[in-house]
């Protein structure tokens, strides 16, 4: 183990100064240092997107990055994605959808469909599947993931 | 809206209704267990077999047990003095199973010892610390060659392998002994049999890989001799009742706690022994303890589903009548015998009459230890293994035959007016009426067209299959009578000051959606706002009794239950009711629930809010004769008879020529699961069985090496479906509601991953049949696939 060192990052919109050991994983330091649990932990290889946050705008999976290494960066997760009351489209767009079941995948899947529609913001179908094979759903068979993320790009495009 | 204000509620049940559980999983404030933070919680890890058999010959912890922050190091023998062999469910003879090996391993995972430390890297250290030596035995990995003499065996006791040994069942079989009485019938339908298909088929063994990884959190409070568990688990009631029994503590002194569950797909309904270690261990060092699995040790450690090996015969008169099913199945177990393990299999045989009238049927199961990791249910459990194999045999019947698919199954159906229709197995169907679905199902699919198409691409060159498949399941577990744990569900219903409805079930989503669709038959049943009910589940110390969700129960079982609870809750709403009117001289039977009223039918002037007889029930001035205040009800329901839902799929794949990938191009599905209270939920659910039924048909397989050593044990390995991988599932419906429950529902968690894997091969073998093959196993391999197109390997698959 090796001597802890201090780390800012800002994460959603509020700076959190802290000393972390080199080896703490950022998905680690966001739910247990800072208790933000939305982002969940599904695998130990980097292949199922469960971790998925915004490091500095784009998508990254939290669970390949150190939190050392987020230093200085600004973070989004789930829990920083509703403006206070007002849902993201993409989180309403799950909701009227059926885009989830379990839960366990969402936080992760929606945060790489706010990077998809970021980058892409009226996809087909077919772009949607691509976009979002980073990330594993055991429950819906992603159909009415797709769905949701559509509804969601055509209430972004109306607003 | 205000109750008094008497608006017209909508009925809720049919409709499709968004999920209330979802604002708090979309924003990110659901709580799974790993989400749980006790003070002064201590974290554990297990040290694991890394070899598939072995005696352990000496275990050094003192590198471990020196580490800061690390609280105690145990090994398996010294948790023998805390924990005796874990229990089974099933009748089973099965040989002792400790939480942590004690003197040898037999599979890779097996836990060897375990750590309690401060934090869960500091514990992972550890015990990557504890040295572990073994003297190795020969592996045992292939299941038919472990039940040959000369093989290695895992169990004293179980010679040559085998748990479970030629367990009979069908025509001439004594259901007693489950032994074979008179050959007569299937011998003659064999003997004048115009063609018989045999193929060896092999229903590969899967990981079912909830996104959540299992996890649990223990609490023993000495002073209060109390026990909570939080636990990723399908079943928290069974849970109590099995870490009670372990820790010699009565069923009273434990609370088992299922809080959010990331997915759960059969592999968590089994009680693990991480969970008894968790228990044993927070009383051991009087701290909470959490342990939370890694996916390399889901791959290893959590049940597996399926890995039957069957031997089919199907016989039939050239006009395609089908006359005899013959099957020999082989179920290789995995190391030992956990929850359920030994009963899935038997599954299989059961449900392998199909939707048809076979005269016939006869099923020989025998089950085998192998140096794998055991299995369990997986969505589906037993029923996918059986109609996969019936549903191949039937198409290569009808290929012998030159028949359509579609038509050599509507000539054998269970008729329609048959039903309760007694299966050779021993089953009772419900209801059932095949046809109509058979026929909606061509319908959707364009089914002419479908072979057009395929037909026009092969022209071109291209190597495309449709595949068609019908299955019937078997829902709403139990009875009692065969299932270990109990086969009735329960529920409590309440009615609080105010009017508004609390109630409690015990059956324990993962996904389900039951906090919508119960809500939905509340407010139906009361006729009040949905908003104005709460659904409570999950918490043996708030639900007083349950079994839990597996066998897509919830509904059937489940939803029996609150519908019987609010149906005494509502009399007793009655009565109230009618005391408050006892100047109009009204009756309770002459009461019914509207708009948030309980008035006379027909004469809603004669009435009194939902709200107001609720708080006159709390405060009873004066107290009617022979009551008793409040309204809080429950109910048990123990249902008759199993449900048995059916479907059709059809499906459409090409093969690419240079590549060997399949390409699943269409996947149509239409189910029948009775009465539905919300499409939306039972789409999801479809949706979810249809991809996990692909997965296995095309991409999912556990693959164990010469020495046990597993060779998928990472998602980089397995391959899961992906999104891109998928087409836009085509669904449909009919409806053909059961007798057995007053909902008319017969359950739909498991339909998808049935009908499905059939479907998709019988596609890929019409695709590949060009090319002499009769058969593919499963999965799909891009090398498979390409070998047959490129080698010619026709019918070696
Ligand atoms: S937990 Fe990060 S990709 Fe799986
Ligand atoms: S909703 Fe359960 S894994 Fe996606």
């Amino acid at each position: 183990m090796s001597e802890p060192v201090p780390i800012t990052i800002n994460v959603n919109g509020r700076k959190r100064s802290a000393m972390v050991e080199p080896r703490l994983l950022l998905v680690h330091f966001l739910r247990e240092s800072l208790n933000l649990t939305g982002t969940h932990v599904g695998c130990d290889t980097s292949q199922c997107g469960a971790c998925t946050v915004l490091l500095d705008g784009s998508s990254a999976k939290s669970c390949t990055v150190f939190a050392v290494q987020a230093d200085g960066s600004e973070v989004q997760t789930i829990e920083g994605l509703a403006d206070g009351d007002e849902l993201h489209p993409l989180q309403d767009g799950f909701w009227e959808e059926h885009g989830l079941q379990c839960g366990y995948c969402t936080p992760g899947m929606i945060m790489s469909a706010v990077n998809l529609l970021e980058e892409n913001p009226a996809p087909s179908e077919a772009e949607i599947r691509e976009g979002i094979s980073g990330n594993l759903c055991r429950c819906t068979g992603y159909q009415h993931i797709v769905n949701a993320i559509q509804h969601a790009a055509e209430r972004m495009a109306q607003s | 809206m205000t109750i008094a204000d008497g608006p017209a509620l909508p009925k809720l049940i049919g409709e499709r209704v968004k999920r209330r559980e979802d604002p708090r999983l979309i924003q990110g404030q659901a709580t799974y267990v790993d989400d749980i933070k006790l003070p002064g919680m201590l974290h554990l890890a297990f040290k694991r077999s890394d070899i598939a058999h072995g005696v352990i010959t000496r275990i050094d912890t003192s590198a471990a047990a020196a580490m800061d922050g690390v609280e105690l190091v145990i090994t398996g023998t010294e948790l023998a003095d805390h924990l005796g062999p874990m229990p089974i469910g099933t009748p089973f003879p099965a040989p002792d199973h400790f939480s942590v090996a004690t003197d040898k391993v037999r599979y890779v995972g097996e836990p060897v010892a375990v750590v309690v430390a401060e934090d869960r890297y500091i514990a992972r250290d550890a015990a990557d610390a504890i040295e572990v030596e073994y003297d190795e035995l020969p592996a045992v990995v292939d299941p038919e060659a472990a039940m040959e003499a000369d093989s290695a065996t895992l169990h004293e006791g179980f010679e040559r392998n085998i748990a479970v040994e030629s367990y009979w069942g069908g025509t001439g079989v004594n259901p007693e002994t489950a032994q074979p009485e008179d050959d007569s019938a299937v011998d003659a339908a064999f003997a004048e049999a115009d063609v018989v298909v045999s193929q060896r088929m092999l229903n590969q063994r899967l990981a079912p890989n909830a996104m959540e990884p299992r996890g649990v959190v223990a609490q023993y409070e000495p002073g209060r001799e109390y026990l909570t568990v939080w636990s990723a688990t399908q079943n928290p009631h069974i849970l109590r009742t099995l870490v009670a029994a372990m820790m010699g503590l009565g069923e009273h002194q434990v609370r088992a706690v299922a809080p959010e569950v990331g997915g759960g797909f059969g592999c968590k309904i089994n009680i693990y022994g991480e969970e008894y270690v968790a228990a044993a261990l927070s009383r051991l060092v009087k701290a909470p303890v959490k342990w939370i699995e890694d996916r390399t040790e889901a791959f290893l450690t959590t049940t597996h589903g399926r890995d039957l090996l069957g031997y089919i015969d199907l016989a039939a008169k050239s006009d395609g009548t089908i006359t005899g099913l013959k099957a020999r199945i082989i179920a290789d177990i995995g190391a030992y015998e956990v929850l359920l393990t030994a009963m899935i299999p038997t599954l299989t045989g059961l449900m392998m009459n199909g939707v048809y009238r076979l005269p016939v049927v006869r099923h020989e199961l025998t089950e085998v230890f192998t140096n794998k990791t055991p299995t369990d249910a997986y969505r589906g459990a037993g029923r996918p293994e059986g109609l996969y194999f019936l549903e191949r045999a039937v198409d290569m019947v009808a290929r012998e035959l030159d028949m359509d698919p579609a038509e050599i199954r509507r000539k054998n159906f269970v008729p329609a007016d048959e039903f309760p229709f007694a299966t050779q197995s021993g089953l009772v169907y419900d209801s059932g009426n095949y046809e109509p679905c058979l026929d909606k199902a061509l319908e959707v699919a364009d089914w002419q067209g479908l072979l057009a198409e395929r037909d026009a691409a092969r022209a071109e060159g291209r190597i495309v299959g449709v595949g068609l498949s019908f299955y019937v399941e078997v829902c709403g577990l139990g009875p009692s009578a065969v299932v270990p744990t109990g086969g009735w569900e329960h529920s409590g219903v309440t009615v609080e000051r105010g009017g508004k409805v609390t109630a409690t079930t015990g059956a324990s989503p993962h996904g389900q959606g039951n906090e919508t669709t119960f809500a939905q038959m509340l407010a139906d049943h009361f006729s009040i706002p949905l908003e104005d009910i709460t659904i409570l589940h999950g918490d043996t110390g708030v639900v007083k009794q349950g079994i839990g969700t597996f066998g897509s129960r919830s509904q059937a079982v489940g939803g029996a239950a609150l519908i019987s609870a609010a149906g005494k809750a509502g009399d007793k709403m009655k009565q109230f009711a009618a005391a408050m009117m006892t100047d109009q001289e009204v009756s309770p039977e002459d009461l019914v629930f509207e708009d948030g009223r309980i008035q006379v039918e027909g004469a809603p002037e004669v009435s009194k809010t939902f709200a107001e007889v609720a708080d006159y029930a709390y405060v009873p001035v004066p107290l009617p004769p022979g009551m008793e205040p409040g309204v809080s009800e429950e109910a048990f329901f123990e249902p008759e008879n199993n449900t048995y839902p059916f479907g059709c799929h059809i499906s459409m794949v090409e093969v690419d020529r240079d590549t060997g990938e399949t390409k699943l191009l269409k996947l149509i599905a239409v189910d029948d699961c009775g009465n539905v209270i919300n499409p939306l939920i039972v789409d999801g659910q479809v949706h979810g069985g249809l991809a996990q039924g692909i997965g296995q048909a095309m991409f999912e397989e556990v693959v164990y090496d010469e020495d046990g050593q597993p060779v998928t044990a990472s998602f980089m390995d397995y391959v899961m479906p992906r999104a891109a991988d998928l087409p836009v599932f085509e669904l449909d419906r009919t409806v053909t509601p059961t007798p057995i429950n007053p909902l008319g529902a017969k359950g739909v968690g498991e339909a998808g991953t049935i009908g499905s894997t059939p479907c998709v091969v019988n596609a890929a073998v019409d695709a590949l049949a060009p090319f002499g093959v009769t058969h593919i196993e499963m999965p799909l391999r891009p090398e498979r696939m390409w070998r047959i197109i490129n080698e010619g390997e026709g019918g070696q698959s």
